[in-house]
């Protein structure tokens, strides 16, 4: 039976880990390859990298930080943030990296997704999407830059837009959650999930191990990812991997 | 030392990363004198089957892969593996034919790509492991299977055939346990 995946998320901006609340107001948690081997022995089943930097010297200590990483580390490496081309993907893929994801590139030109999908597989590829309900809409918009830009897409439109463009899995950002600590979207993440036949990541809002049984429980997503409660140590992995045991989750053990 | 065959496909840079990590000196080539003089060759391979088949066409490699295969351990990875079966639906062309076996895209109710840590299921107990997969076609055999997982019906996992050996997930992916399956193959397989 395939595992529920538990994922650390590591916002990186200039070479460091940073970690944001509702995508404000930044502070430093650490050397990313530090924390990434402290994951991976604490039985992280994947890391997420993101490059949240601004600047093209992140970009470059950001290759850096991939390589150094991936000379240590055995498990899957998704990177994200200012991918911008089948080149600046070609590099991180090269770097070490097994999956890219994609965001604001993505919805800016669709066409990057069919042919980095076509170029390097489906499989290495991850849609992000940051998505933020709007009561007088009655419905979730996606935003790019990292949940500054408002776009006029339906978020609902854009994963089976994704999907049918080549996409291989989700990594579902809930703005209005995310930073919370209140637990997981479910609403958000249940319509999603009914649409597509991807895998989905499911971001934004774990506060407690109690968070992550409850998504995998109320809903079918494939993995769920955290970034402050694992940085604080509020919670380790291995809490919510006997949570997971305990409710008949199926986890992988290290 | 082992040659890692290099046509453009897969990421190579993680497989290089596990094999130095695991003490082995390693050499991505598609020279054909630096192959013959490899202790073990690895195919490996992310991507489309058409494209694979293509590259390992335009470099002229499929005539050199059919030799090696007669004397040397010959380890596909990922789609490396499926490559070496008779035929794939992916672009509906013809493998290395080097196993019986087709691939075929994975029908099932659940998500597809196979993506993430999956259980092995093999007679050598020390096999039983999880291992991370990401595919969404897979090889349809009965014969020389050494591992399967299950995702809603059978993957096949593992293969050995003599000192020719498939393997779906990605090793260098899977943890200590993944490097401890990818040396296993790289001293003799799983079979005796």
């Amino acid at each position: 039976m395939i595992k529920k995946r538990i994922i650390p998320c590591l916002d990186v901006k200039d070479g460091v880990v940073v970690k944001g609340i509702q995508f404000k107001g930044l502070r430093e948690i650490g050397d990313p390859v530090e924390l990434a081997k402290r994951y991976n022995a604490l039985g992280a089943d994947e890391l997420v990298f993101l490059d949240i930097s601004a600047t093209q010297t992140g970009n470059a200590l950001m290759l850096d930080v991939i390589s150094k990483t991936a000379k240590e580390l055995f498990i899957p490496m998704t990177i994200g943030g200012g991918l911008k081309s089948i080149e600046d993907i070609s590099a991180v893929l090269n770097a070490g990296a097994d999956k890219v994801s994609l965001n604001s590139a993505a919805l800016k030109n669709p066409d990057l997704i069919n042919e980095t999908s076509e170029k390097f597989g489906a499989q290495c590829i991850c849609i992000a999407i940051d998505a933020k309900w709007e009561e007088d809409k009655q419905d979730w918009f996606c935003y790019t830059h990292g949940g500054k830009q408002r776009t006029d897409i339906r978020t609902i439109d854009w994963i089976k837009e994704v999907e049918r463009r080549g996409a291989g899995e989700l990594l579902v950002t809930s703005m209005d959650y995310d930073g919370m600590q209140n637990g997981f979207d479910h609403k958000l993440l249940s319509i999603i999930q009914k649409e597509v036949t991807i895998p989905i990541i499911a971001s934004g809002g774990a506060g407690s191990a109690e968070d992550f049984i409850s998504l995998f429980l109320e809903t079918d997503v494939s993995a769920g990812l955290a970034a402050s409660i694992f940085h604080d140590q509020d919670v380790s992995i291995q809490q919510v991997k006997d949570l997971c045991d305990s409710k008949g989750v199926p986890v992988r053990h290290v | 030392m082992i040659a890692i065959v290099d046509y453009g496909l897969g990421n190579i840079a993680n497989l290089t990363n596990a094999l130095t990590y695991l003490g082995y000196e390693v050499k991505v080539t598609h020279d054909v004198e630096e192959l013959e003089q490899a202790d073990q060759i690895i195919l490996p391979g992310v991507g489309h089957f058409k494209d694979a088949m293509t590259r390992l066409n335009e470099l002229d490699l499929i005539p050199e892969l059919k030799k090696l295969k007669e004397t040397k351990p010959f380890i596909g990875i990922c789609l490396g593996m499926q490559l070496l079966f008779e035929h794939s639906e992916e672009g509906n062309v013809n493998g290395l034919n080097f196993l019986p076996g087709q691939v075929k895209k994975m029908t099932c109710k659940l998500p597809v790509p196979h993506l993430g840590w999956n259980k092995l299921d093999a007679p050598n107990a020390s096999l039983n492991e999880d291992v991370y997969f990401i595919h969404s076609y897979k090889v349809h055999t009965e014969e020389n299977v050494v591992a399967k997982a299950t995702y809603e019906d059978d993957v096949v996992a593992i293969v050995q055939k003599d000192n020719i050996i498939g393997i779906q997930f990605h090793p260098e992916k899977s943890g200590d346990k993944g490097l401890q399956i990818l040396d296993q193959a790289l001293k003799g397989g799983y079979i005796k």
